[in-house]
């Protein structure tokens, strides 16, 4: 069941690819049909539970014995919401294209691939498969941004793709060190993941460690290693931008609670407090230099940084180990995830919402723009809704996310009190953002601006709805998380 | 020695490459031009009999024939496979060569020089090892000469002049070894060398080592290949930066096994493996001509190949890596240069505009092939990448692993300018006109490559053949 929500969305893909004369009326159809089918199927995958010792929807098959690598799928809380919100996100992206007139056909199949690839990261319970999925989503969100991209696309394409496949290579050397580090060899996540696997030397583990993590923050991106990331969102289309930012980035912050925490814990311990101070500063820098953008793209780009900011300053947090810490370190893990979900739901909605400015005039510059309210309220109104959830009010998925990452983190360090004034500068960028923007009187391209289409609306209210949903009865989504939570939280006791 | 190691039935796939050689070559006088494609066919069917009967061997213990001078062992039976069925792949997609003067020539040249390869790769004995190089090296300097493009005769006396100049190196390292040793068959030889002077031994190393590499394509013997590339026809750049490295490569890792722990011959081959992946790429990023980048990027391949050479011995699974790369490098290869073969007439990057809308199937066998020679997962050389960097880091390479993980992101460069060239503009249309159809190969040959390429990789280790 599981292979098949991976692999559906990539066997369509080869169909659109090779049928190449289906209408384009078929091809949208057949792309949103695919991707909801796809989402329920991916329902039913997390609401079965597991047997006794294993994994949702576990299936294993001898693959490449001689390497100890096998084909090894498996989900549990700390993957099954961010498969469940990576299907949303492509349903939307899908919905969102239904009146896309750039070669509809190719970029259907693209996105499919796209979606596939994704899906089968989070589910890969193999190092060997989850590299092949990672560098399969690099391959392909390339060809989304300089196939469909705008402004200086192969530019901005060529630079993520080579920041990124640098940071996968980096990857790759970690997960030789840790194949070649375990007793028996293995590239078994489930058999890295056993405490004790690692037998390598302290100072091995932590050069692994440290290929690690350099692969994963390229990919999240954290200060600083993102300078891939805003020119990739501003060139890139407008859902290529909302899977980048809504699901690509979630590859690199999966990581960290997926392989970097169980798999070498002791390593892990040893630099929390680097990590730590990584994410301080990408909340602080990311925020910043939000507030200094004009570009909306860029703008939201800086926020992205900040938002992962807060989840790779949780994962740190959640390696100070003392005695009484437990608890909180669980706060920081369940946060973590919950703001991956959260920022994946509410960024997707503000990507949407600068594809529109970019539709109707062809400007990204917030200055051309002046109480774009009147003629455009709904816009407004979800521009608001979509601010508001990003700034993380309470009610909005944001807000559970961040209780939960600062609660957690200031009660393993006090250091991580320094972040919190980025939550304030978060607030203020996109209230001034917003006020610029559609309050005062109308004026320059802000006249006859075309308000939300009904697929714009009902796309836009997906996302956000989900986020209300997630903010006001956080109880499941929690209920899923705590307990995969409490899994990586026992990893790191000494 | 004993008349029992005179095994002649355990070299019938290189007798029947010679035999073939000389019919074809004989044949080729008698038959009038347009009969000529029969020699074409014969050549094809030979060289799948000769791959057809190395399999017999697969699963035997390994043995050694002719009082140990040569070897019959999964690296022979990998050799004996690659590079009969990787030139019947270079004969499919030479669709200049029918009817072309020199047709019945140019395959037995490439028969004569596909036995030279397969003999350099079983040779455990020197002086066999030099005669296999020689049969593997003259009959490249004809085929390079046999283009008549504009650069063939540069290219042709570069070939040469490098060729015999690395001959003769090749020549003095193994007189040397021979001399220390006592004996010039590798496993005498291992023991004789243990008490020699380690100087001496280093100098005749380091000779036959960089003698082997012109026959590689690595740096320091890599002058040759970008000319010779561009200069021949595709067919044979794809036969010339494939088959011979095979050999070589084999030979060098057999090699590596003979040295005595008194002289560090890994470092020496970890240090050509930096460096060949290193100027490879570094000069393939300049390059606009499309032959002339992929002989670069050759070079640069053979420096991942060269990365398990070197721990041969020191880690577990490092002969297994090599063979795999081999394999799966040899694949992609030939894919990407079938799909510049069946689209002549566009020399440069910039010719290639268009040709995605045009050619769509072509286009994605360049992206797997492309994809494949950087190294993304699935495809092919990923395999490959994944085993070698596995087995170099196992034997305590790891720096050589960072340095091939950075050459690969260099490599990225080259690589994708090699797709986005099909995918800017339109197409002009001035290529076809310049050369006719009938030049162009088969396209079908380079899908069914892409497609290999797309799933060889797990397949091999799936199979669990190495």
């Amino acid at each position: 069941m599981l292979s098949v929500v991976i692999f559906l969305p990539v066997v369509v893909a080869v169909v659109l690819a090779v049928a190449r004369r289906t209408p384009t009326g078929v091809t949208r159809w057949v792309w949103v049909g695919t991707t909801a089918v796809d989402l329920t199927l991916t329902v039913l995958v997390a609401a079965t539970p597991a047997a006794d010792g294993t994994l949702q929807g576990e299936e294993q098959w001898e693959w490449m014995p001689g390497v100890g690598s096998s084909y090894h799928v498996g989900v549990d809380g700390l993957s099954v919401p961010l498969l469940l919100m990576s299907g949303v996100v492509f349903l939307v992206c899908a919905l969102w294209s239904l009146r896309a007139t750039d070669r509809p056909r190719p970029q259907a199949a693209l996105f499919l691939f796209l979606q596939s690839s994704c899906l089968g990261v989070f589910a890969s319970q193999d190092l060997i498969l989850f590299f092949l999925f990672f560098d399969l989503s690099i391959v392909g969100m390339y060809f989304v941004i300089a196939g469909w991209g705008h402004g200086n696309p192969r530019r901005s394409a060529l630079k993520f793709f080579l920041y990124t496949f640098l940071g996968s290579l980096a990857l790759l050397l970690g997960f030789i060190g840790l194949y070649l580090g375990a007793t028996p060899h293995s590239f078994d996540m489930v058999e890295l993941s056993r405490s004790g696997a690692f037998t390598g030397a302290p100072w091995l583990a932590s050069l692994v460690l440290a290929a690690i993590v350099i692969g994963l923050a390229i990919k999240t991106p954290t200060f600083p290693f993102h300078s891939w990331l805003p020119p990739a969102h501003t060139d890139a289309p407008t859902i290529g931008s909302v899977v980048l930012a809504s699901v690509l980035l979630k590859l690199g912050t999966y990581g960290f609670v997926r392989i970097a925490i169980p798999m070498l814990p002791d390593a892990w311990r040893s630099w929390a407090g680097v990590i730590v101070a990584v994410g301080i500063v990408s909340v602080l820098y990311g925020a910043l230099v939000a507030m200094a953008q004009t570009d909306v793209k860029r703008m939201i780009a800086f926020t992205s940084i900040n938002h992962m900011g807060y989840v790779v300053l949780a994962v740190g947090a959640a390696g100070i180990v003392g005695s009484t810490s437990a608890q909180a370190q669980q706060l920081a893990i369940t946060g973590a995830v919950t703001q991956m979900v959260s920022h994946g739901l509410v960024t997707g909605a503000l990507f949407l919402l600068a594809g529109v400015f970019y539709d109707r005039t062809g400007s990204y510059d917030l200055r051309d723009y002046g109480g774009l309210a009147r003629p455009a309220p709904r816009f407004a109104a979800f521009f608001a809704i979509a601010s508001f959830a990003s700034l993380g009010l309470p009610g909005f998925s944001g807000f559970i996310a961040e209780f939960q990452i600062f609660t957690g983190s200031i009660g393993t360090t006090w250091w991580a009190l320094i972040a919190l004034p980025g939550i304030l500068i978060t607030a203020v960028l996109l209230l001034r953002a917003f006020q610029r923007v559609f309050t005062g009187p109308t004026e320059n391209l802000a006249q006859g601006f075309l308000d939300l289409r009904p697929r714009e609306t009902v796309s836009l209210a997906i996302l956000l709805g989900m986020s209300v949903v997630i903010g006001i009865f956080p109880a499941p989504l929690l209920a899923m998380i705590q307990p995969a939570a409490e899994a990586v939280v026992a990893t790191l006791s000494p | 020695m004993t008349p029992m190691d005179m095994d002649y039935p355990a070299l019938l796939p290189e007798v029947i490459l010679l035999a073939t050689a000389v019919i074809t070559l004989l044949a080729g006088s008698f038959l009038p031009s347009r009969r000529q494609v029969l020699t074409r066919w014969f050549t094809l069917g030979a060289l799948l009999v000769s791959a057809g009967s190395a399999w017999g061997a697969v699963g035997r213990p390994p043995t050694e024939i002719f009082s140990a001078t040569y070897t019959v062992d999964g690296s022979t039976t990998a050799i004996r496979l690659i590079a009969p069925l990787a030139t019947a792949v270079v004969i499919l997609i030479g669709r200049n060569f029918l009817g072309s003067a020199r047709e019945s020539e140019t395959y037995s040249l490439l028969l004569l020089a596909t036995l030279g390869t397969v003999i350099v790769g079983g040779a455990t004995d020197l002086l066999v090892l030099v005669s296999g190089f020689l049969l593997a090296s003259i009959p490249l300097y004809a085929l390079v000469g046999l283009s008549r493009t504009a650069h063939a005769a540069e290219a042709t006396l570069k070939t040469y002049l490098m060729g015999a100049l690395f001959g003769v190196l090749l020549l003095a390292g193994i007189t040397l070894l021979t001399a220390l040793g006592g004996s010039s068959s590798y496993p005498t030889l291992a023991r004789g060398l243990d008490g020699a002077p380690a100087g001496a031994v280093a100098a005749g190393f380091v000779a036959v080592v960089v003698g082997l590499l012109f026959k590689a394509g690595g740096v320091p013997g890599h002058f040759w290949v970008p000319d010779a590339s561009q200069a021949s026809g595709t067919a044979v750049a794809a036969f010339l930066t494939t088959v011979p490295k095979v050999g070589a490569l084999i030979a060098l890792a057999r090699l590596v096994g003979v040295a005595p722990t008194s002289i560090d011959l890994p470092l020496l081959v970890a240090a050509f493996a930096a460096l060949s992946m290193t100027v490879g790429n570094l000069a393939a990023l300049a390059q606009k001509n499309v032959l002339r980048l992929l002989g670069w990027s050759t070079v640069s391949q053979v420096g991942y190949l060269m990365m398990p050479v070197a721990v041969i011995g020191l880690a577990d699974g490092a002969s297994a890596a090599l063979l795999a790369y081999l394999v799966l490098y040899t694949v992609t290869n030939l894919a990407v240069f079938a799909v510049v073969a069946a689209l002549p007439g566009r020399p440069t990057l910039a010719d290639w505009a268009g040709v995605a809308t045009a050619h769509p199937w072509l286009t994605a066998a360049m992206i797997v092939g492309a994809l494949s020679l950087v190294g993304t997962p699935p495809t092919a050389v990923f395999v490959g990448k994944l085993l070698v960097f596995t087995a170099a880091w196992d034997g305590g390479l790891a720096v050589l692993v960072v340095i091939a993980a950075a050459n690969t992101v260099v490599s990225l460069l080259y690589y994708l300018r090699l797709i986005m060239g099909a995918f800017r503009g339109a197409d002009t249309g001035t290529a076809r006109t310049v050369v006719g159809r009938t030049e162009a190969a088969s396209p079908a040959i380079a899908v069914v490559l892409g497609i290999t390429v797309l799933v060889a990789g797990p397949l091999v280790l799936a199979a669990g053949l190495l």
